[in-house]
């Protein structure tokens, strides 16, 4: 593949991976960084990319995102500047064969659109009694080992999973729900529920499963993410093990720094989403954790056909869309909170890139050339025939959102013009 | 947000739930029930206000006397109605929920009246009908999951002001599985419409659901606290699946705990009345000798049932 050498004029740059947010050019070589700022010597651009106006970032990484029908989810990731994700294992079948993992990965690199890094399954089927094969798992391309929102209910298993995950330095991932705290629950163990006669998921099936993870992480040694944090106390107890120098590392969906259980409204199954929305309260506690670095962001990404959300609340598929709103509904969150966008954009660019160890999250020189080029005042409306993605679910459908992405390069192709 | 059961009058279009109705829209309901209360005891038990209507039953969950009390009630408003047991037809078959409203419009329904086992389903439907335009389509929810029952709320309300006339001094207290009741939730939301001054949830913490008091009511798990110097107790069923052991230990020791006896009644005032939606489960909420006593008014709340029936089929069909 030949890549042309490409300037970039005139954007706004913003790499919170080298601490920059000013008027600085890029120039593109070989698919990489060749310049910041200033053009390598001898360096002629073939392009010129005209981004007055614009700002230019590293192409986000989402931590999370489930793609059903593969292209038109990869479609949908660069249209929102996504150019790196990792995929949950929950898919069908479940990614706990090597095959299956080769054949996504040859699948998206074939499609050339955002990279694809597979998290494999923690144990067989998903179903919590035998041990994936990690290794081969591993060799195939997965960067991590999951659940996804399976439970492993026998903690011995769970011991023995992290146990022979740290022996080969892989990370595990978990989302935090104790599973019979969690049972038939469908929203916040809460007001809104208790008003709308929802069964809740109360706030102990997260704190439980965290220190769960956390005894176990800490007897093993393994390398731990917890995805999706849900709550104020679950914050509270990363935090503590953070500072007791645990190595954890966490995540908090876009969508749980927006909304709370008043969101459900009337039953509004967009609104039904796992973990549950929760109390205004512990939404500020998710703020703050992702404010100050504890978390990074994902977008959950999950898309769900009309059929699965047109039923009453309990009985529809959790989750929702999230790919082409990760970055608007974090510049919101940004600008609601005031904080400078090379903090905000470090939640979805080098945060997510470190905690999956991946070669992405920035645009120093020799990085691969991976671009998000968005528009930051440009206002849209959130609209289901305005999604590529084949999942129209949001709650924020009819929303109108600022920031919208212009271009999207990886390797310094570019692979999504608005 | 839209109250999805008022028009942009603020008039009663669908009956969802009797939170968020306005005093004045539960209190029309009642004043109508009685006018419609004196139909009932004539020779000739009906009044035209529905001639040519078609009222759907439409039951995705079992129960025979709330359909009946509904067929009754549309019955003497002359509709034609219609009963689906839904559980045994289409659903089994793969219908979804909308899928059969849609069906059910197409064969000109004017009025819907709703059950179903998940929390929310009638606003699905009525939110179903707003999108598809259907203005003149009636949703009336006759139960949903442990969300809400308003008639059954509304016919609660009907039966405290027959008997106490006004609403302002009472103390009601509502004893028993409130966590998967949705009569009690829909009686709460009515009484704090209403303006009683005090309402009490009396039940163990597995029965309770999580942040009660923040719908404006205090929780007693004493049965005496609960009930002392109260005008109002309203108990409620306790189904036989929620004795199995996971959160009460047996039928036995509930009513020790919690079981309305003529001793505990005495520790109400005088006058208290004692009602329940029914069915009873005797010698496990309620003592015998409290359900047949003088002070119960079990059966009447369902001759009052009929008349808020029709009262709220008539409101909506004129809307």
């Amino acid at each position: 593949m030949s890549y042309p050498l490409l300037h970039l004029r005139n954007a706004r740059l913003i790499d919170p991976s080298q601490g920059i947010d000013g008027r600085l050019d890029l120039f593109l070589a070989d698919g990489r960084v060749a310049g910041v700022g200033q053009a390598p010597a001898g360096f002629t651009a073939q392009r010129r990319i005209e981004a007055s106006g614009l700002i230019a970032c590293p192409g986000l990484v989402d931590l999370s995102a489930r793609l059903g029908g593969i292209e038109a989810e990869l479609q949908a990731a660069v249209a929102g500047g996504v150019t790196s994700l990792a995929c949950p294992p929950d898919s069908k079948p479940p990614l706990d064969e090597p095959g299956l993992v080769e054949r996504l990965v040859r699948r998206s690199d074939m499609l050339g659109l955002a990279r694809v890094y597979p998290i494999g399954a923690l144990t067989q089927e998903l179903a919590g009694r035998r041990l994936a094969e990690m290794n081969g798992l591993a060799r195939a391309g997965c960067i991590a080992f999951s659940q996804a929102k399976c439970p492993i209910i026998d903690t011995q298993l769970l011991l023995r999973a992290m146990q022979y995950a740290a022996t080969f330095g892989y990370a595990v991932r978990l989302r935090p729900q104790e599973h019979f705290l969690a049972r038939e629950g469908v929203a916040h163990d809460g007001e809104v529920a208790s008003r709308l006669g929802l069964t809740g998921i109360p706030v102990s099936a997260e704190t439980v499963a965290i220190s769960t993870a956390l005894q176990l992480a800490g007897e093993t040694g393994v390398r731990l993410h917890l995805s999706r944090l849900s709550s104020a106390a679950g914050v509270k107890l990363i935090r503590a093990a953070r500072r007791a120098g645990v190595p954890v590392s966490c995540d908090v969906a876009i969508h749980h720094l927006h909304l709370s259980e008043v969101d459900i409204g009337y039953f509004d199954s967009n609104a039904r989403l796992d973990p549950p929305l929760r109390s205004q309260n512990d939404r500020e506690a998710l703020r703050t954790a992702v404010g100050d670095g504890l978390a990074a962001i994902c977008s959950d990404h999950t898309p769900v056909d009309a059929d699965g959300k047109q039923l009453p609340f309990a009985e529809a598929t959790p989750g929702a869309t999230g790919l082409e709103l990760l970055l608007p509904l974090t510049l919101l969150w940004s600008e609601q909170t005031k904080l400078p966008l090379t903090v905000a954009l470090a939640r979805i660019t080098s945060d997510p890139a470190t905690i999956l160890g991946i070669d992405a999250g920035s645009l120093a020189v020799g990085c691969p050339a991976d671009i998000c080029l968005f528009d930051p005042d440009q206002l849209w409306q959130v609209t289901p025939g305005g999604l590529r993605s084949q999942g129209k679910n949001t709650p924020f459908l009819g929303r109108e959102i600022k920031g919208r992405v212009r271009m999207t390069l990886i390797g310094g192709r570019i692979v999504y013009e608005a | 947000m839209r109250n999805p059961q008022l028009n942009a009058n603020g008039e009663l279009t669908h009956l969802l739930s009797i939170e968020g109705l306005p005093r004045e829209v539960i209190t029309h309901i009642l004043d109508t029930a009685s006018s419609f209360l004196k139909v009932s005891h004539r020779d000739v038990k009906k009044v035209p206000l529905l001639r040519g209507k078609s009222v759907f039953n439409v039951f995705f969950e079992n129960s025979t006397r709330t359909r009946t009390t509904f067929e009754i009630a549309a019955k003497r408003l002359s509709a034609d109605v219609i009963n689906l047991d839904v559980t045994r037809s289409s659903t089994a078959k793969g219908e979804t929920l909308l899928d059969t409203v849609d069906n059910l419009v197409a064969m000109h329904a004017d009025m819907f009246v709703v059950r179903h086992a998940a929390s929310g389903a009638p606003h699905l439907i009525a939110d179903h009908l707003h999108r598809l335009g259907r203005r003149d389509v009636h949703v009336v929810n006759a139960g949903d999951g442990r969300h809400a029952h308003p008639t059954q709320g509304l016919l609660d309300m009907y039966t405290i002001r027959h008997y106490k006339k006004d609403f302002n001094d009472l103390v009601v207290a509502v004893v028993g599985d409130i966590l998967h009741s949705r009569v009690a939730r829909s009686d709460l939301h009515a009484l704090t419409t209403l303006g009683a001054a005090e309402l009490r949830a009396v039940g163990p913490q597995t029965l309770l659901p999580t942040a009660i008091e923040k719908m404006g009511v205090r929780v007693c798990h004493d049965l005496r606290a609960g009930l002392r110097d109260c005008d109002v107790i309203i108990m409620l069923r306790l189904q036989n699946e929620r004795m199995n052991g996971a959160l009460l230990p047996s039928a036995r020791e509930y009513f020790s705990c919690y079981g309305l006896t003529p001793a505990m009644l005495a520790l109400a005032k005088p006058d208290a009345i004692v009602m329940h939606p029914g069915p009873m489960n005797r010698g496990v909420e309620i003592d015998s000798d409290v359900a047949d006593g003088p002070q119960a008014v079990i059966l009447p709340q369902v001759t009052f049932g009929i008349a808020v029936r029709m009262a709220v089929m008539g409101i909506l069909a004129g809307n």
